[in-house]
């Protein structure tokens, strides 16, 4: 029995999200008694996942793995699973994770819990808590099967420090036949995605033009955030789709964000609310943002940005 | 190209979700109920295929006949003939299942299906869909080429997009992009009208054993009024940011 936590790296480095399921496998594996066994695959140094609660790490390094196959990574969680009988399997909420599970959960017969946001309540009947209705209320979920397939969703249980000692070993993957070939990846190289970002700057239509842009760039730079944009503003073509960030859009769920010149529509909040603190600026108290905001200024983009640019570079610096 | 496209009824975004009979069951009371936006870009480019292609576009869904009228949207938009699948799914796995039986009698060649339903948010039926009947499967398709056997499409990843190559039998799971917003069709009278004569048929559920269950709902405790701070004291804000949220 055991607990196997799959660690995602890009380009030989962790992500964030594998930090989180190792600290979250961990938790498990105590609970029921049992062992965390982490796999890796490509990654360049393993051994820091000891310090999240790693015991056990199964390395895989295979050149023909360097660009993400879901059939194929899902084979090796499945022969992993296998080999270590694990009971659970702790999946994260990254894209390349919400490609891998429903295959890996159909491979080992498991029943999978996307977008879990807490501890097992209960590990018999084995229960979680999940997210539903776009942020709007959470179910708690049995995952009745032998075998259970978990997605955590991102920034949900934290990263946690706890500096375990553990074991490595190096495991030799079935290299499957591929049916969905990579031709070409095309990656914006130099700024903060809004899948990893811990702080995203969103602006809307207050910002009047794209060649207003600026200031939300500077912001986004001086924070070592991410740049995003309502819907509106994508479909006018001031901002490129990857910004879109609502229902439709791409989903945030960063420690801060902070939405300038945005209403706030339903559909808006549906994709943002995850995020832990949002601060609004918008020159319409009656904004629906300030309903579903913690932090909230009434005022004009283009007087309060600026200022708030100029204070955190000093704030910054101290 | 015989496609199929799997369609899920969801209440409509503006929806107040609440639950009854304590907390076990979304209450769908006053509820508007709509097709699942994701699987309405699929639907379009389902239809562009058969416009363009000659392709055959059946829907599908797995549910009670409460989720017939969102089937005939979907005819009135365009799609030939309709399939639903007389149960109501308790988990996703179950409407993979069911899903597999019908492609697996029906011969498609591509399965269309929204990358998740706006209601559960499960993000699991088109790949377990996938890996149940072996097709192919792209996950979070951004945009889809098909000529001849030859498919070519691009899938959202971290920071950007991949291009990648496959082959028939196929899952796509869609999302914004596979068409966009604009490219989205309201029905007209003709096609509302000529909907009605189309077939839609109720099939026997397979039935099978959920994996997951819910036991209960709950909604997100009220949260706290906001906070606001004038716009002249943004140094009030980085304080809050800082000493109270700890985000700065």
């Amino acid at each position: 029995m055991s607990v196997l936590v799959f660690a995602d790296s890009s380009e030989g480095k962790f992500k964030k999200t594998a930090f989180e399921v190792v600290s979250y496998g961990k938790k498990v594996a105590e609970q029921l008694g049992t062992t965390i066994v982490v796999l890796t695959i490509n990654a360049t140094d393993s051994s820091e996942l000891h310090a999240y609660g790693a015991e056990k790490i199964i390395t895989v390094s295979n050149e023909s793995l360097g660009t993400f196959n879901a059939k194929q990574y899902a084979s090796i969680v499945t022969e992993v699973a296998k080999q270590h009988t694990a009971t659970v399997v702790v999946l994260d909420s990254s894209i390349d994770g919400l490609y891998l599970a429903p295959i890996v959960a159909v491979n080992l017969e498991a029943g999978y819990a996307s977008n879990t946001v807490s501890l097992p309540s209960s590990t018999s009947p084995f229960t979680v808590k999940r997210k539903a209705f776009s942020n709007k209320a959470f179910s708690d979920t049995v995952i009745a099967t032998e075998t259970k397939v978990i997605g955590l969703a991102k920034n949900s249980f934290g990263i946690h420090e706890n500096t375990t000692t553990g074991s490595s070993e190096v495991f030799e993957p079935t290299i499957i036949e591929l049916g969905v070939l990579s031709e070409k990846v095309e990656r914006v190289t130099g700024t903060v995605t809004i899948a990893d970002a811990d702080v995203v700057v969103s602006a809307g239509r207050g910002l009047k033009g794209p060649e207003n842009w600026g200031m939300i760039e500077e912001l986004a730079s001086v924070l070592g955030a991410a740049t995003a944009c309502s819907k509106p503003v994508s479909d006018l073509g001031w901002r490129p789709h990857s910004e879109h960030v609502g229902q439709t859009g791409k989903p945030v769920a960063s420690n801060l964000y902070i939405a300038i010149g945005i209403s706030g529509a339903i559909q808006h909040l549906a994709g943002v609310n995850a995020s832990k603190v949002k601060v609004v600026v918008n020159t319409d108290p009656e904004a629906p943002f300030f309903k579903a905001a913690d932090y909230g200024i009434v005022g004009d983009a283009f007087e309060v940005v600026p200022k708030l640019i100029e204070k955190l570079k000093a704030f910054k610096q101290v | 190209m015989k496609i199929l496209v799997c369609i899920s009824h969801v209440p409509d975004t503006t929806s107040k979700i609440n639950f009854i009979e304590n907390n076990t069951k979304f209450d769908t009371n006053g509820v508007q109920f709509v097709i699942n936006p994701y699987d309405e870009f699929c639907l379009t480019r389902a239809m562009w295929f058969k416009e363009k292609q000659g392709a055959s576009v059946t829907v599908v869904n797995v549910g009670g006949v409460e989720t017939e009228p969102t089937l005939r949207k979907t005819l009135a938009i365009g799609a030939d003939n309709a399939i639903r699948v007389n149960i109501t799914p308790t988990d996703g796995l179950q409407v993979a299942k069911e899903l597999a039986e019908v492609v697996r009698k029906g011969g498609y060649d591509l399965v269309l299906a929204g990358k998740e339903s706006a209601d559960y948010n499960g993000q699991m039926v088109p790949g377990m869909l996938a890996t149940l009947i072996d097709f192919n499967f792209i996950n979070g398709c951004v945009g889809l080429d098909i000529e001849g056997t030859a498919i070519s499409a691009s899938r959202e990843i971290d920071g950007g997009n991949e291009i990648v190559s496959s082959s028939f039998p196929m899952v796509i799971a869609g999302q914004k992009g596979i068409v966009e917003e604009k490219d989205l069709r309201i029905p007209n009278m003709r096609g509302i009208m000529m909907a009605r004569k189309k077939p839609l048929e109720v099939v026997e559920a397979i039935t099978t054993d959920a994996a997951t269950n819910v036991q209960s709902f709950e909604k997100p405790a009220p949260r706290e009024s906001v906070k606001l701070v004038a716009a002249d004291n943004v140094d009030e804000l980085i304080n809050l940011l800082h000493t109270e949220a700890k985000v700065i």
